[in-house]
């Protein structure tokens, strides 16, 4: 594969490109409704086509990589897709576009929808950078600037509520920014490189292993405050419900799972040596997000809520997936994050539909919604049985990988955890099911004094965007196949480091090259 | 140089992070600022803290010992977005504090559940 084809430098920059371009189209569009929902759809659409090309070179080429202004490897930046790239991009591509159809129907009052484009856009451009950059300062860029536009996401209303949510967003997700970059000095002062295979190569030639393992473990609490791990989660619950739920529903969505691909970037290529002791620490930590977060949704009657916490569970999942160490821990991350990206955010672009036919996002003010719209329930209840891991949806497929790799890696604890965490979510979601839908209409009458609007007609652009994720859902879960065993090359291709380095250094020559 | 940077960086990322953990919304922010300086250092002193400008005019001779650039076009970058950031931060407080007319974050919990607005404010 030649690194250099000018084909593969136009398909990796399409990811950054398109919704660079989208948002300065979306701009013009002004306040004019259906200028901007063709322009967002024509930019869905571009960015899904990209996102699919580059699936299909990674598959047919392997790893492809673009050295920007062509300068050589440890010299330029580079920019490489591999499979696990190649999977971020599409999901990053289907949420960022049904998100923003989503959102043009959601979105009302105070979050002016000329403002809220522009910067999902950034947004979705920043994943595209982070998610093809092979070199670690631009890793720190490419999420700074996914951060940035969501901050500017949250506190789009500007109301109390979403002011604060958004400071503790803020001053935890800085913090993680910080230790990122810390991480970054302490890197290049060992080994005087930024590019993820020089990295990898260098630090293995050192002499202080224990030295790298305590930069991982500063690494692993930056990506550990991005991704939402115990125990520093407690910004999530307390921000993602605050803003309007298209906003919800896409951070809810993805932004999580960029903090585990980073985490997965990390360890897989950067430091994946050491003693086994940042292992330990995540398959611990893994178990107890999984666990704090179920049992926090248990506990919640706002539907918004109750789903946030959810995502700190599932986040567990993933945690401990790659805290097995084995290709089948690896393979199992990748298929959960599959399901979960999707299936997550159809449940909170369901819990719009809820709310905008039921007024509501207070189960028990919501109550008996089934007796009334039926198709909603319907809507509701395939991906909360996705989410609890009930087959044939995705999640039994993700669930199922995350218990056979941990039974797998003797981990039997953490398997049975992680059981007990599945009926619970079970159990999270029949109780929305009971209260939310099953319950005879006259709970309305009986709710406490929660902000309820009157119900209204649920426009197509916002039931679209969720039918098509949940049928997403179900048709991972058919796929299961195919799907599983794209996701077995996936874990093959992250543990091959050798492979990877050589795709950056194909001869030995760059060995010559200066060491500081 | 290389005894005092280290504590000089040690020094402002404590100054940072304990500001970051006060109550006071203004204090977290100037903390931020305390901390991100910090860090900015550190990513100089990892670029080695000997060396002649990297740019120059003359033709330089054989053995000259040049700083290393890609340290500081990387504090550039990071000064660039610390800045974004900050900025950010500072009108995030200041919108925050006018509406919820207190510096005190723990007075400040509307998205706690089970607390109505402006519960834990001291005389209503």
């Amino acid at each position: 594969m030649s690194g250099s084809d000018a084909l593969v430098s136009t398909a990796l920059t399409l990811p950054v490109v398109i919704p660079l371009l989208t948002a300065i189209a979306v701009l013009f569009a002004g306040e004019r409704r259906l200028a901007q929902t063709a322009v967002s759809l024509v930019g869905a659409v571009a960015n899904l086509a990209g996102a699919v090309w580059i699936l299909a070179l990674v598959m047919e080429h392997g790893i492809i990589v673009s050295q920007l202004g062509e300068w050589p490897a440890p010299f330029g930046i580079s920019w490489a897709a591999d499979r696990l790239s190649a999977v971020m991009l599409l999901l990053a591509a289907i949420v960022g576009g049904t998100g923003a159809m989503f959102s043009i129907a959601a979105l009302e009052g105070r979050e002016k929808l000329e403002r809220f484009l522009p910067l999902l856009q950034l947004m979705i451009a920043g994943m595209g950078g982070f998610f093809v950059t092979a070199d670690v300062f631009n890793f720190y860029v490419w999420f700074e600037l996914i951060l940035v536009a969501s901050f500017g996401l949250m506190v789009l209303g500007g109301r109390r509520q979403e002011l604060e949510g958004a400071i503790k967003y803020f001053a935890l997700n800085i913090l993680g920014s910080m230790l990122l970059l810390t991480t970054i000095a302490i890197l290049y002062a060992m080994a005087g490189t930024l590019n993820f295979a020089d990295l990898s190569r260098r630090l293995e030639g050192l002499e202080r292993p224990h030295l790298v393992t305590a930069v991982g473990a500063i690494a692993l609490i930056a990506m550990g405050i991005k991704s939402a791990a115990f125990p520093l989660f407690f910004w999530l619950p307390a921000s993602y419900h605050a803003p309007s739920i298209a906003v919800t529903a896409i951070f809810g969505g993805v932004l999580t799972k960029v903090g585990i691909y980073g985490l997965v970037r990390l360890l897989t290529i950067v430091f994946p040596q050491g003693d086994g002791y940042l292992r330990q620490v995540i398959l611990i930590a893994g178990g107890l997000t999984m666990v704090s977060g179920v049992l926090g949704a248990v506990a919640q009657r706002d539907l918004r809520r109750l789903l946030s916490f959810h995502i700190v569970s599932q986040i567990g999942y993933m945690l401990i997936a790659i805290g097995f160490d084995t290709t089948a821990g690896l393979r199992a991350a990748v298929l959960f994050i599959l399901h979960i990206v999707v299936t997550k955010t159809a449940l909170f672009f369901v819990s719009g539909v809820v709310e905008r036919a039921s007024g509501s996002f207070d189960l028990e003010a919501v109550g008996g919604l089934y007796s009334r719209r039926p198709a909603i329930a319907f809507l509701f209840i395939v991906p909360a049985l996705s989410l609890a891991g009930i087959p044939p949806f995705s999640g039994f497929v993700g669930k199922l990988a995350v218990i056979q790799a941990g039974i797998g890696a003797e981990q039997y604890a953490l398997v049975t955890t992680a059981v007990i965490v599945g009926l619970l979510t079970l159990y999270s979601m029949a109780k929305v099911w009971t209260l939310a839908f099953w319950s005879p209409e006259r709970a309305i009458r009986e709710v406490r004094a929660s902000p309820t609007n009157a119900p209204r007609r649920v426009p197509a652009l916002l039931w679209g965007p969720a039918l098509l994720l949940v049928a997403g859902s179900v048709l991972i879960g058919f796929l299961a196949g195919p799907i599983s065993s794209f996701a077995s090359l996936t874990a093959e291709q992250l543990l091959d480091r050798a492979g990877y380095s050589e795709i950056f250094f194909p001869d030995a020559l760059e060995e010559a090259g200066a060491t500081p | 140089m290389e005894t005092v940077m280290p504590i000089l960086v040690g020094g402002l990322v404590a100054a940072g992070l304990y500001l970051m953990l006060r109550r006071n919304a203004l204090a977290i922010f100037v903390g931020l600022v305390i901390l991100s300086h910090g860090v900015n250092l550190a990513i100089f002193t990892a670029g080695g803290l000997r060396g002649e400008p990297p740019i120059r005019d003359e033709p330089h001779a054989e053995s000259l010992v040049v700083a290393d650039p890609l340290a500081q076009a990387m504090i550039l970058t990071s000064i660039v977005i610390g800045l974004g950031v900050q900025s950010f931060a500072l009108i995030l407080v200041y919108s925050l504090v006018r509406s919820a007319d207190t510096y005190d974050l723990d007075l400040v919990r509307e998205t706690e559940p089970g607390q109505p607005a402006g519960a834990g404010r001291p005389g209503g």
